[in-house]
């Protein structure tokens, strides 16, 4: 066998042995879709059916268990609301800790992500009685909030990363030529940091679309996202296997789309920039 | 390249900063700052308040201080200690399993150019998108479950007795389910991590009759040695507070078989509604969590802001 033919094969078994990993661990997923099309008897039958005939009933009658639409707009409203005020807070602070840097920068970043190590069961019972007493139980109020805290060390995070990349002489140069502090931000440095922007907002989006443990114990229905909603198929009330798939698969789909498009640029906010 | 522009930046900005009508530095971090610590400390503060005093929402009114009982309450609960057994076998399990399994899949990725290695990448780090209460009920119903899940199907088809997984291994299930989430977060983050390494050197290694394994052993994991500590250090903590994956499945039973600190707080909170107790949990949780901070940070801290 010549050095060429080896490799071929070598390539070959690697190759096979990747695609069966991929294959495992993608199966749940897979598994998941594929149930949505079932029928609820199709999807408890045993042994488990590969070959179906196919129905969109799940998905045309989404709502017919509990009121989808208005769980996924709660998810949609806090999402996005929570991202845009945690960047709005964050984007001033990355910004003169990137550009005008003390000697507390360092401290003050670490000291934020530090912040993060503050497990939520420890502050579970003051949040909820505070909640309580603000009227703010099962409000989309106090996740935004609660969303807007928990992922602003990292949004400050990330933004300031991409910041620290951005030549300083283009902003010198602005203000030599008389741009103010909202010019030199707004007209300058946003347009050059708009693709570190934006993979901050997924991320951000990311992390609020699927939080759930402030979402399971701060809500009950009124503002219920969808994390409350699936978490609700857990009762033993019925087998509705294939609704819960159809459910989830609709509730999935938006963030592991916008997780493939992004993988590359997630890799930095999540590791805080250490890995680029 | 860093360090040269930071060095430029302060010879330059010194005269031109008095220009301004003051650095922007302290009045645009102060929001964050302060919200932070707001966030922080009124809650703890609370926390710190109500794990001395007797306090039941069920049982309104009576409100006297009590030392520190609870805390006694909490420790000698029978669910403290296979709690806090839990807690541990939990992360620590998942951070091995993500971090070796992590590291050799991104491997096995990087090592050969295969048909279909895009596919292959999207489908690896693919579960660290789904929604908790999603992966947890997925797993629970269509592959766990004793009579139609797929491993059900698996075990007959090799003649076995089918296993209630969730009822007889409950906390060897979640850790299943909760590592099926994280090792796609240790894949994703290595994976580009190792896509950095210096092919150059790679290949001068191999010019110079480096096997594989050699290559692997003194060239990529020390390149992977800051994002390993990366992975450990963002796992952690996450892995300490647990709880959807255990609420949609188990509810931290049979017993407290599948129970983690989390859970029993919550438990504490809002079944029991015991606010002195689950207050005197929380800090206890609060005080685990800030060790393993100290540790990490310790180790990794430094590396984080070194090269940001």
């Amino acid at each position: 066998m010549t050095l060429q033919q080896s490799r071929r094969l070598q390539s070959l078994l690697l190759g096979t042995l990747a695609w069966a990993i991929a294959i495992i661990i993608f199966f749940p997923i897979f598994w998941m879709v594929l149930t949505s099309f079932k029928t609820e008897i199709d999807a408890f039958a045993t042994p488990p059916q590969l070959f179906f005939t196919p129905t969109l009933e799940n998905y045309l009658h989404i709502n017919e268990r509990s009121d989808y639409f208005s769980f996924a707009w709660n998810s949609v409203v806090i999402s996005f609301s929570a991202t845009a005020l945690c960047l709005l807070i964050a984007v001033p602070a990355a910004y003169s800790m990137a550009f005008y840097e003390t000697q507390r920068t360092n401290g003050t970043l670490l000291w934020m992500l530090s912040t993060k190590m503050l497990p939520p069961v420890g502050v579970l019972m003051p949040i909820y009685l505070l909640a309580k007493s603000f009227g703010l139980l099962d409000t989309r109020i106090a996740l935004i909030v609660i969303y807007t805290l928990i992922n602003l060390p990292i949004v400050v995070w990330m933004v300031y990363t991409y910041f620290k990349d951005i030549p300083k002489d283009i902003l010198e140069a602005a203000r030599l030529d008389g741009a103010t502090l909202a010019q030199e931000m707004l007209r300058v440095l946003l347009p050059i940091a708009k693709g570190g922007l934006a993979s901050t907002v997924l991320l951000s989006l990311i992390l609020c679309w699927n939080e759930a443990f402030w979402s399971l114990n701060l809500t009950s229905s009124k503002a219920a996202p969808l994390t409350a909603l699936i978490a609700s198929y857990s009762s033993p009330e019925g087998l509705f296997w294939a609704k819960l798939s159809a459910v989830s698969t609709l509730a999935c789909a938006p963030i592991l789309i916008f997780g493939w498009i992004s993988q590359k640029q997630l890799v930095r906010g999540l590791s805080f920039g250490a890995v680029k | 390249m860093n360090t040269s522009t930071a060095k430029a930046h302060i010879d330059l900005s010194h005269p031109r900063r008095k220009n301004r009508v003051a650095n922007p530095g302290w009045f645009l971090v102060s929001p964050s700052v302060a919200l932070l610590l707001l966030w922080m400390i009124v809650p703890l503060g609370m926390t710190v308040y109500f794990s001395m005093i007797r306090y039941n929402l069920l049982d309104p009114g009576i409100n006297e201080f009590v030392g520190l009982d609870n805390f006694t309450f909490f420790l000698t609960d029978s669910g403290f200690l296979p709690g806090a057994t839990n807690t541990l076998l939990l992360v620590g399990s998942v951070l091995l399993i993500s971090v070796v399994f992590g590291v050799l899949i991104s491997a096995l990725l990087e090592a050969s150019e295969f048909l279909g290695r895009g596919i292959v990448r999207v489908m690896l780090i693919s579960p660290f998108f789904i929604m908790p209460t999603v992966g947890a009920l997925i797993w629970k119903n269509l592959i766990f479950h004793p009579v139609s899940g797929i491993l059900a199907y698996i075990w007959k088809l090799f003649g076995a007795q089918p296993v209630d997984w969730l009822a007889h291994y409950p906390l060897l299930s979640i850790i299943i389910i909760v590592s099926w989430q994280w090792l796609p977060f240790a894949i994703l983050i290595l994976m580009t991590a190792m896509q950095s390494l210096d092919q150059e050197q790679k290949e001068a290694a191999r010019l110079d009759g480096a096997g594989p394994v050699a290559i692997f052993w003194h060239l990529t994991l020390p390149h992977l040695a800051r994002p390993i500590a990366v992975v450990v250090m963002i796992e952690t903590i996450f892995l300490l507070s647990v709880f959807a994956e255990i609420f949609t499945t188990t509810n931290g039973g049979p017993g407290y078989a599948s129970t983690n600190l989390a859970y029993l707080i919550y438990n504490q909170a809002l079944v029991q509604f015991d606010v002195g107790m689950a207050s005197a949990g929380g800090l206890i949780a609060v005080v685990i969590a800030n060790i393993a901070a100290i540790i990490l940070v310790r180790m990794i801290g430094k590396n984080l802001t070194d090269k940001a």
